[in-house]
């Protein structure tokens, strides 16, 4: 019996998606989110009318996936781009992807200042837990005692300073409508990333605030583990430490 | 009333990060001992019981499957 024929397909890649190959490591989440993110804009029925910025790091070149409109930031910078483009152009809906480097270490200004102001934007932040790119150096979100490049005995506390959970922080800012952590490795949780960028797009766009959704990623070339291991390995380590699930709903903590 | 699905894989395109192996509920999915162009091993559906459920597809990373499906 032939199943292959267009009336039976179930799922393909969303033509929010360029064809270019990714540039990221066997395994990563990136890919996930960024297409969960097109997806999510598809559905809506919004891709001509979305702007994203692209940050440093991984990402940075994400422009090169993300088949919509783009713009590039500076390091950190990219809440501050979007929020030109969105008091620019308010007809439009605005995202930035960020990593956690960019957004928890360098671009924290940027990042608390945008969301203080509320502008209505939706910033996707992905954390891993350490600088990707460059060669998996410790970033502030570095969990106690992992190694890093740059810890290579274990992030110590004393001298390095703790995990920074910024999106706990930021939360408590009354600029921010929506705040969630959610993960990419699962089916389950992916199709619950899904519905909480659609969440965030849609409230961001209805001029209640920033919306701001974590998604808690692996890097399995800078934990040094296969996609499957560093997977498992996020489940026990990054997710106690980075409870997945709301935060911030409706302008209001949760719990 | 059974499902019955079929996996399409862009074998050039697949990085071999295995991701999709665990989250496949009928375990039909397996690494295959050919490489493609950039030396990776790719994944390919090897037995008949798929079920269509599009788990492989969600996680893959590199949106590399798609995913065919009727009821026999």
């Amino acid at each position: 019996m032939d199943i292959i024929k267009t009336e039976n397909l179930v799922y393909k890649k969303t033509d929010a998606m360029t064809d270019k190959a990714l540039s990221y490591c066997p395994g990563c989440g990136h890919g996930t989110a960024h297409r969960i993110a097109m997806e999510v804009l598809e559905e809506m029925g919004v891709i001509q009318d979305t702007i994203g910025v692209a940050p440093v790091g991984c990402s940075v070149l994400a422009y090169e996936f993300m088949n919509i409109d783009m713009q590039q930031a500076a390091h950190g910078r990219a809440p501050a781009l979007a929020t030109a483009i969105k008091r620019l152009w308010p007809s439009k809906y605005v995202f930035t992807y960020q990593g956690d480097g960019d957004l928890a270490a360098i671009g924290t200004a940027e990042t608390i200042h945008a969301c203080n102001r509320g502008e209505n934007i939706v910033i996707i932040f992905i954390n891993n837990g350490i600088y990707g790119m460059t060669g998996g150096q410790m970033a502030p979100t570095t969990l106690p005692n992992m190694k890093s490049s740059t810890s290579p005995y274990g992030r110590d506390e004393a001298m390095m300073g703790h995990p920074l959970k910024i999106t706990e922080l930021i939360a408590h800012l009354p600029g921010v409508h929506y705040v969630t952590r959610q993960a990419v490795h699962k089916p389950t949780e992916v199709r619950r990333a899904k519905k909480a960028l659609r969440k965030a797009f849609e409230q961001s766009y209805a001029k209640k605030g920033l919306c701001f959704v974590e998604i808690v990623s692996n890097c399995n070339s800078g934990w040094k583990m296969t996609p499957n291991q560093s997977n498992i390995w996020m489940e026990e380590n990054m997710f106690p430490y980075y409870p997945l699930g709301d935060i911030k709903v409706d302008g209001q903590l949760v719990k | 009333m059974a499902l019955k699905g079929k996996i399409v894989v862009d074998t050039e395109k697949c990085k071999g990060c295995e991701v999709c192996i665990p989250v496949c509920p009928t375990e039909v999915i397996e690494m295959s001992r050919l490489v493609n162009g950039k030396g990776y091993h790719f994944m390919e559906q090897v037995r008949e019981n798929c079920t269509g459920c599009t788990n492989c597809a969600v996680v893959c990373p590199d949106g590399v499957i798609t995913v065919y499906r009727i009821k026999v």
